[in-house]
């Protein structure tokens, strides 16, 4: 229990934090807070396994995040029949063709030695390949993106209970990510963050714009929730009951009882929010606790040292007969799979999916900021760096805002330095993080929570 | 005639939008490559320290403006540049100091150098963002063209015209000398000789009596400058935003890495590779084909490999596909 001391500190403090922005602020605000610290923290779990436990650096986590979104709308999204009627047989004919191109580069790498007829052969496969698909897919795209565009225009998805899509976008980052790691996985670590960075800006950059898949930049809006709606929970009866009871201290202080319905009605809207949220919070939190047990035990066992002696030393890993390739493929895999997790829950949580939102800034490195300041190597660490980092990412501007006007007290209204300070006070969030990140590297590289090597 | 038609709409929107564009990219990519030579980190702050560059450019052509100095048909941008390169160059030296130098002396692995220029983003982000706000601003002043395409056309009599934006003109030209002072520099002067041995070997360079921290200040001198002048000349040509420059650093390290990355004549080459490969895939070609093609054959679709949204992606699979072909680069440069 003792090595454990400062965790439960830094969690208490975090908890403590949350709870002052729902008595200063508002309970809906905290929630919102503390549902994206849990979203991050999967995504920090996730990251972490790939650079703490095997020393991968991954740029790639928009990537990963944007797929599991986009894996939400495929899995829950009802299926648009007339879609599929006018284009569906074309792009399951492109499906086919890429199927038959891998396998003709997979055949002529296989069958032909080195040689520069084999690059030449390879490359005007896949260019032929292209150019086929183009043509094959043109028509069927028009034809999806001509029904009614305005609502649909593509495919749909498969009209699934939401939660499947959580396994499903994990999978689908998982397979992504195995086809990129056999790409890039030997290069240099700073060659393979720029990789990474640029082969997620790509992937999001696909799903920006090719509209038949999840209407690209015109967004699907009104996704399924796992959780009830608010308008459903305002209807019920045993719901208005629970408020009324939860509040009765309140509502009897009130005499009339027009005021006090009116109250009631108050009481109920500001409660369906909060109920739906916590809803939302439970779902989370039983996620980021099965990831936690689950990465906890992989680390502690014989599996974790193995990784932990690849990221340490590689080459003394592999003359004692460890497979680096392999295992740095499926740590990356597995990381990936988990960022794509949090990102189906992101979208989920939000309802929505706007492919515009992924920008490296906010879901690459905000992600990394995480991860080297709470802890690498250490998955409380990881989760509370996520906590914190989200925190600050959130908070900073009120609390620049609420800095500005102390420091700025005794200038008046309309003095321009302080007017434009006000305006850009949402940047300081920038500064915020970017210093403490600074500061973290340099005073304590290990991060808030250190790694614990356990000695058998 | 066709024929001449023909090339005339090549040149005009492709090769002319290249050369320019390839131009800023190439500034960007050498500055990438000489931190990486002879700093060895890749710096994920390079985008926003050519804004950072920019920025300054930007407040002080408002204030020449006010004060009404300036060239004449040339942009005033021009004259701002030695001012905004001093800030620059001032406030590279505050972050080598007080961040850099540190892990520099500890000797620490080029990942966390990479992770610490990622919080100098974040701080470099946050004060352009705070001292001038992340709108869109357009400070060219003075000609915009030099050869409009009516003017073209009435004086050849051809069909297509011409257009030369002084921006374009203003862009090739300045990095062409910015670029070949700057290879004189490295390669001629002793100064320039000093830098590329602690480059390929520090530790022989200590011992042969050159002196590290010169070589340090040196490179961070150059640096600024060429981030600047990349900065200015390419918010001259689009607009200046810090979000666009943001995003500028992923073509911008393309063109490093493809050139191979820690050679300075890759990079530069390596900008302009990235540049025509942007706008040669993305381009439709149906009006080029359809000047050398006979009337009856023209073609129905727009002839474009890829549309233009994929822009970006087009330099990062080249990217991709020079790590996985070729590591070091088209032109060979630190061996990976």
């Amino acid at each position: 229990m003792k090595n454990y001391k400062n965790v439960i500190a830094a969690y208490s403090i975090m908890i403590f934090l949350i709870i002052m922005v729902g008595i200063f602020q508002s309970w809906s605000i905290a929630l919102t807070i503390l549902n994206y610290c849990l979203i991050s923290a999967v995504m920090t779990i996730g990251a972490n396994i790939q650079w703490g436990y095997a020393g991968l650096i991954n740029f790639g986590i928009m990537g990963y995040t944007a797929l599991g979104g986009l894996a939400v709308v495929l899995v829950s999204v009802e299926p648009v029949k007339k879609a599929w009627q006018v284009g569906g047989l074309n792009i399951l004919a492109c499906i086919w063709i890429i199927v038959a191109i891998v396998f003709v580069v997979k055949f002529i790498l296989n069958r032909f030695g080195k040689s520069k007829l084999r690059n030449y052969s390879v490359a005007s496969v896949i260019l032929g390949g292209i150019i086929i698909l183009r043509i094959t897919a043109a028509p069927g795209i028009e034809a999806i993106e001509a029904i009614d565009p305005a609502k649909t225009g593509f495919l749909g998805g498969m009209g699934l209970p939401v939660l499947f899509s959580w396994i499903f976008g994990a999978l689908l980052a998982g397979g992504l990510a195995f086809i990129i790691g056999k790409i890039a996985l030997g290069l240099r670590a700073d060659y393979l963050a720029i990789a990474t960075l640029l082969i997620a800006e790509i992937m999001v950059s696909i799903i920006k714009h090719e509209e038949w898949l999840a209407r690209g930049v015109k967004n699907v809006t009104g996704l399924k929730r796992p959780a009830p709606y608010e308008i459903d929970l305002q209807a019920s009866e045993w719901f208005i009951n629970l408020v009324a009871k939860f509040h009765s201290a309140k509502l009897n202080l009130i005499n009339s009882a027009a005021d006090k319905q009116e109250a009631l009605n108050q009481m109920v809207i500001e409660a369906s929010s909060i109920y739906v949220k916590l809803c939302f919070s439970g779902l989370f939190l039983t996620v980021v606790i099965i990831l936690l047990i689950v990465t906890q035990k992989a680390l502690y066992s014989p599996w974790g040292r193995k990784m932990r002696a690849i990221r340490d030393n590689e080459v003394a890993a592999s003359a004692m007969g460890k497979n680096v390739v392999k295992e740095h493929l499926l740590i990356f895999i597995l990381g990936s799979a988990i960022v794509g997790l949090a990102g189906a829950m992101m979208v989920t949580n939000d309802g929505l999916f706007t492919p515009t939102s992924y920008r490296p800034m906010r879901y690459t490195f905000v992600i990394w900021v995480m991860v080297i300041v709470g802890g690498t190597g250490n998955n409380f660490g990881a989760i509370l760096g996520g906590f914190v980092v989200w925190f600050l990412w959130v908070e900073a501007a009120p609390i620049a805002l609420f800095l500005i006007n102390l420091f700025t007290a005794h200038l008046p209204e309309t003095n321009t330095f302080k007017v434009h300070l006000i305006e850009s006070a949402p940047y300081f969030r920038f500064l915020v993080i970017g210093i403490g990140l600074l500061l973290i590297m340099r005073f304590r590289p290990q991060g808030i929570i250190p790694e614990k090597i356990i000695k058998q | 005639m066709d024929f001449l038609n023909a090339i005339i709409v090549i040149f005009n929107f492709t090769l002319i939008p290249a050369l320019a564009y390839g131009s800023q990219l190439a500034l960007g990519a050498i500055f990438v490559t000489l931190i990486y030579a002879v700093l060895r980190f890749a710096n994920f702050a390079t985008g926003d320290m050519m804004s950072f560059g920019t920025m300054f450019a930007v407040i002080l052509t408002y204030y020449f403006q006010s004060l009404g100095i300036g060239l004449g048909v040339l942009p005033t941008a021009l004259l701002t540049i030695p001012f905004a390169i001093l800030m620059m160059i001032l406030y590279m030296l505050i972050i080598d100091k007080f961040v850099f130098s540190y892990y520099r002396i500890k000797k620490s692995p080029p990942v966390q150098f990479a992770m610490v220029s990622v919080g100098v983003m974040f701080v470099t982000q946050a004060l352009i963002r705070i001292i001038i706000g992340p709108s869109d601003r357009i400070f060219l002043d003075g000609e915009k063209f030099i050869i409009k395409a009516t003017e073209f056309k009435e004086m050849t009599g051809l069909a297509e015209g011409i257009t030369l934006k002084s921006t374009q003109a203003i862009t090739i030209i300045v990095t062409l000398i910015v670029v070949s002072i700057m290879f004189w520099f490295l390669n001629k002067t002793k100064t320039g000789t000093s830098m590329r041995a602690y480059s390929d070997n520090e530790d022989l360079a200590l011992l042969s009596g050159i002196d590290p921290k010169r070589v340090v200040l040196i490179t961070w001198v150059i640096a600024g400058i060429l981030a600047t002048i990349g900065g200015v000349l390419y918010g001259l040509d689009k607009s200046y935003r810090p979000f666009v420059y943001f995003n500028n650093m992923l073509p911008i390290f393309a063109a490093a890495i493809v050139g191979g990355i820690g050679n300075p004549f890759g990079a530069f080459l390596g900008g302009y590779v990235i540049a025509f490969a942007e706008i040669f895939v993305t381009y439709a070609y149906k009006r080029f084909i359809s000047y050398l093609l006979p009337e009856n054959l023209e073609p129905d679709s727009l002839l474009q490999l890829l549309s233009t949204d994929y822009k970006f992606a087009v330099s990062f699979s080249i990217l991709v596909i020079v790590l996985l072909i070729r590591p070091s680069g088209i032109f060979k440069g630190k061996v990976i």
